[in-house]
């Protein structure tokens, strides 16, 4: 009971002071708030579309401009995936664990399981529709990455796990996952080698076709490659091990 | 903009988190955070971030309700608040 | 005093009622952290509280009439390939600010990995402790038996 005033009490002070800083905030919607006015964000409104020859501007910033700060985030999923394998993963107590006999497709139902033969792979081309099309229309490699580990989820909530496993194994995710990062990197490491810094696509100008403003778009492109595979594989070992307790047999 | 549309969805947020956090049930508590993802999801839509929200549409309400839902049938449903 | 009840929403509330919001939204995520007893609930407070924080952040680039931060194809075509400059087909203000919702978006995902690894160590907590409430497990942990 005391601990719910003291929380109450912290939480009403907390609150008090933040809505009178609320005052100090720009007006709603203020195109000329400080936030909108700095150069930073001009720069990327108005000069995107110039060096990079990209529309989405989003896209534009996330894997070009602020390439570091996608890649370690790419990183940072990677841990928590590793990190989730680490706590969980239980791998049993070797003999006295009787494998489970090996079962066709199983599932619920004959109509959830067909439904979800019929819907995985549209999701899936969908998918990569949308790691494609980033550059263009709101997507990239976080999106279309989620949505493949979704597929799969799907499958595994359809047909049970180990339907789903036959097709992303564990070894078969981390492995993803972690090409997905040394795609990223790797990308960067060529950039060097080219005569640029880490990361800079600008580059790669002589490996890729087209100018300078074309390399760093297809550059944009094989880096959302790489963050699709790490957020796909980490987003299904993520479910697998958290709806089995890690011990990867049944599933839900 | 649409200050209307904003505020209402905001109510509706503010209701979906309280009684997210007051169901004692821990899957209706868990779907209902689904909707409080969903519903920001129009919110962010509606302020022109469209890559957020289909990243929220895509994460938020997609794969974190799904992994607590897993969580909740691995543990325990009931919750004493 | 009516009268001054009125005049504080007029003034304070309504051109900001956005920010109110959030903050109350935050509280309600942050009382949830503090109070709950139950650890799933304590985690939807804590993501209750991470997305009144992104929800802050991506409306800070709101602009009043702005739109999508994506050029349409024509301004795209303008300035490509028929090389006008772009500070002649581009109005800032017709474009919402891209920065925070690049950086909001990494947080989304990397915030659904840590909920996953935090809903890890909570199935780690029940496998030992058998409970999810918080005092039950407190209780085991004062009498022993657990190392």
């Amino acid at each position: 009971m005391t601990m719910k005033f003291f929380g109450f009490v912290a939480v009403v002070v907390v609150g008090i002071l933040l809505l009178a800083a609320t005052g100090d905030f720009p007006e709603w919607g203020d195109p000329h708030s400080p936030a909108s006015e700095g150069q930073v964000s001009s720069f990327y409104i108005e000069r995107t579309v110039n060096e990079t020859k990209v529309p989405n501007m989003v896209t534009a910033v996330l894997a070009d401009f602020r390439g570091y700060d996608t890649m370690f985030e790419t990183v940072v999923i990677f841990i928590a995936g590793i990190g989730i394998i680490a706590v969980l993963r239980n791998f049993g107590d070797g003999a006295a664990h009787v494998p489970d006999p090996p079962e066709p497709d199983e599932g619920s139902d004959l109509i959830v399981r067909s439904t979800c033969r019929l819907v995985v792979p549209l999701i899936q081309l969908f998918a990569l529709y949308v790691v494609a099309h980033g550059h263009h229309s709101p997507g990239g490699g976080f999106q279309g990455g989620v949505m493949l580990g979704a597929s799969y989820i799907l499958l595994a909530l359809a047909c049970g796990l180990p339907a789903a496993k036959r097709r992303m194994g564990e070894r078969k995710a981390i492995t993803l996952a972690a090409s997905g990062i040394i795609i990223y990197a790797g990308w960067g490491v060529a950039c060097m080698f080219c005569g640029g810094n880490f990361l800079d696509y600008a580059s790669l100008d002589p490996l890729l076709p087209g100018d300078k403003a074309m390399a760093r778009s297809h550059s944009m492109l094989v880096v959302e490659i790489g963050v699709a595979f790490t957020v796909t594989a980490i987003m299904f070992a993520i479910y697998s091990n958290l709806s089995t307790r890690g011990r990867l047999e049944k599933g839900l | 903009m649409i200050w209307q549309f904003d505020i209402i969805i905001l109510v509706f947020m503010v209701v979906a988190a309280i009684i997210a956090l007051r169901v004692k049930d821990l899957l209706g508590a868990t779907l209902v955070f689904g909707i409080y993802s969903f519903l920001i999801c129009l919110l962010w839509a509606e302020m022109g971030a469209v890559d957020v929200a289909f990243t929220e549409a895509a994460v938020g309400a997609g794969v974190s309700t799904v992994i607590m839902i897993a969580t909740v049938f691995a543990t325990a449903r009931r919750s004493r608040d | 005093m009516e009268f001054l009840a009125a005049g504080f929403i007029e003034d304070h509330i309504v051109p900001k009622f956005n920010y109110w919001i959030y903050v109350i939204l935050m509280m309600i995520g942050l009382y949830a952290m503090i109070t709950k007893n139950n650890l799933i609930k304590k985690l939807i407070g804590m993501a209750v509280f991470q997305t009144a924080i992104i929800l802050f952040y991506v409306s800070i680039g709101v602009k009043e009439e702005s739109g999508i931060p994506i050029l349409s194809h024509g301004q795209h075509h303008a300035i490509v390939d028929e090389g006008r400059p772009s500070e002649e087909v581009i109005t800032k203000e017709k474009f919402a600010n891209p920065l925070p919702h690049v950086l909001m978006l990494t947080a989304i995902v990397v915030g659904v990995s840590t909920l996953g690894l935090a809903l890890a160590i909570t199935q780690r907590i029940y496998i030992s402790f058998n409970t999810l409430e918080e005092d039950e497990i407190l209780d085991q942990l004062r009498r022993g038996g657990h190392d």
